[in-house]
């Protein structure tokens, strides 16, 4: 009994100190883009939670076998040209776009690695994903389907600091609204 | 139960001590004028020595040596205490004495004297009625007025500095005195926080937020705790800069395609486009007098600053040197550029002298990122990376002094240096 009244004070205290912190946390006002639901869980589409499919047996955006579910395209130091060897992974997300989920919208989250100056990095990171937006618009998807963000060089996957590291962060994510 | 206070006592003690600065100097350039600080009397019954601020704030610009006061007996308080001749054998130029004496209302007189000792006369005479708690906060005061009148420069031993500590996922935005001082969290978040800006009147701090899991523009008033979203269209937001006024902020969105400038009210509404171009134009900054907007643009290729009329006109390129040249930020008086510079694969600070076009390279680190000018142009502090690790560095205009803040509570990034008081 003893233990559980600190448990209680230490989780009253840690309230306190947190309830401080959040009062002047942002509130969320636009809500046009549907936040992930799944929190700290971004960054890794792999660990993403599967998605209930009403028409399908299982979810193809999520399948391991699916071409869906590879959703990261990688690129070279200070480049925002797509590879040649992320095509067939763009034509089948704008495949299903176009033909499968007509109503369904997606971001792509373009990212840095952690050289350079922050603000720059993040516009860098916005070119990435508008690069393969542009791809994906040429193949027919709507463009106000798809929004394009970035988180600069703020969301590393890869905490190195070498060229293994940053090959990793240099990077857009497709996800889609409701993931 | 008595575990359990303990546990709680080592908790709050984690809430309120975890994010000190410690300001070392690391570099010392040029003549330090030897000034002999006297430990004022009646200071050590105060919650506070006040002679032992003033001469960390003085020693830790490196324009100062502190002179040793040991072995003088007695210590003077009085102007008619004071040994001009003992002091000058002492190699001392300048003389601070001072006393704290009980005041009204449990306030505390403080009196302090600044004397040139080779001429012995008296250079300044101030005395303030405070509370005891307020005696660090006076400390500065004093600081700020002996420095004025011994460089002719403004001190900014009062001014505050905010940044951002990350610690695994946790980020909080932190203000502090401009000594590492009493630093405070004003924002945490499980989510990066980025690019925090003052406005000049001192009483907002705009900053990037990702709580929506994209990057808006958030302007917090730090006195009322309140927070209102100034920018959150589809797409990036992000980039604020303050106008000299306080009323409007420049951001970079990409809600058009690419990265752009606008200008937008700092409380939010219809954003005016002010850039176009096929590239990236971002990290706005307002010269001081408002006539002209600093900027990164890669319209050209590569990311060079440029600059424009805030009235609206060509943009006209100001680096030219290398083929990453971004973030400016103008100082003070408006003469200069401070931006990061690529020079193979390390980043550094430099600083352009408009006049001219000449550009110093301040910094010999690798990844060094976000300078800001302290409000007398006299320092610039930036973001160092030490070891793959945020680190707050601070340099002299002219490169030769250089100071390091370092911090246990984990990676400190993107600092913002605020306004001189208003009082």
């Amino acid at each position: 009994m003893k233990k559980l009244a600190s448990y209680v004070a230490l989780a009253l205290i840690a309230a306190a100190c947190a309830s401080k912190e959040t009062k002047t946390e942002p509130q969320v006002a636009d809500r046009s883009t549907p936040a992930p639901t799944a929190s700290g869980t971004t960054g890794s589409m792999q660990t993403t939670p599967a998605q209930p499919s009403p028409s399908m047996a299982g979810n193809p955006l999520t399948d391991p076998n699916s071409p869906l579910s590879k959703r990261s395209i990688y690129f070279d130091f200070d480049s925002n040209a797509v590879k040649d060897e992320y095509r067939p992974l763009i034509q089948a997300h704008a495949r299903y776009l176009t033909n499968d989920k007509r109503d369904a919208h997606i971001r792509i989250e373009g990212n840095c690695d952690e050289r350079g100056s922050r603000e720059y990095n993040l516009a860098l990171g916005q070119r990435r994903a508008e690069a393969v937006k542009k791809m994906m618009t040429v193949l027919g998807v709507g463009d106000n389907r798809i929004e394009t963000i970035s988180y600069g060089e703020e969301k590393p996957v890869a905490q190195g600091h070498d060229e293994a590291a940053w090959a990793k962060n240099r990077r857009d994510d497709i996800k889609y609204a409701g993931e | 139960m008595k575990r359990a206070f303990l546990a709680l006592g080592l908790l709050l003690g984690a809430c309120l001590a975890h994010a000190q600065l410690t300001i070392d100097i690391t570099t010392t350039g040029g003549r330090q004028v030897p000034i002999a600080i006297v430990p004022m009397a009646g200071e050590a019954s105060q919650p506070q020595s006040v002679s032992e601020v003033v001469g960390a704030d003085l020693a830790r610009t490196g324009l100062f040596r502190l002179v040793n006061t040991s072995g003088v007996s007695p210590l003077p308080t009085e102007p008619s205490e004071v040994n001009f001749v003992d002091w000058g054998s002492r190699a001392a130029e300048a003389l601070v004495i001072g006393k704290i004496e009980p005041g009204s209302e449990g306030r505390v007189e403080v009196r302090f004297r600044l004397f040139d000792v080779q001429k012995q006369s008296q250079l300044a005479s101030f005395s303030y009625l405070v509370a005891p708690a307020q005696l660090r906060a006076t400390a500065h005061r004093i600081a700020d007025v002996i420095y004025e009148k011994l460089t002719g420069d403004k001190g900014v031993f009062s001014t505050k500095i905010t940044y951002v500590v990350k610690r695994g996922r946790r980020y909080e935005l932190q203000v502090a005195d401009a000594d590492g001082f009493n630093a405070q969290s004003v924002l945490a978040s499980n989510e990066p926080i980025m690019s925090p800006a003052w406005s000049p009147d001192g009483s907002r701090l705009a900053y990037v937020s990702f709580d929506q899991k994209k990057p808006i523009v958030v302007v917090q008033n730090l006195a009322q705790g309140t927070t209102r979203i100034v920018a959150a269209f589809r797409g990036n937001n992000s980039a604020p800069a303050w106008s000299p006024d306080s009323r409007t902020l420049l951001v970079a969105l990409s809600k058009d395609g690419l990265t752009q400038i606008y200008r937008i009210s700092a409380e939010g509404g219809e954003a005016q486009r002010l850039t176009d171009s096929a590239g990236i134009d971002t990290q706005p900054a307002y010269s001081p007098d408002g006539q002209w907007i600093a900027f990164t643009s890669d319209r050209g290729g590569s990311p060079q600053v440029y600059k424009m009329p805030a009235a609206g006109g060509p943009p006209q390129r100001l680096t030219f040197e290398g083929s990453y040249n971004v973030g400016p930020r103008y100082s003070p008086d408006g003469k200069f550029l401070a931006f990061v510079q690529r020079d193979g694969g390390r980043y550094r600070i430099a600083t352009l002298e408009l006049a001219t076009g000449q550009v110093q390279v301040l910094t010999d680190g690798v990844l060094d990122d976000s300078p800001t000018y302290a409000p007398n142009g006299k320092m610039v502090l930036y973001e160092a990376s030490v070891g793959g690790h945020g680190q707050l560095a601070a340099v002299s205009g002219d490169g030769r002094v250089r100071q390091r803040l370092t911090s246990a509570a984990g990676d400190v990034q993107d600092p913002a240096w605020g306004p001189l008081p208003t009082n």
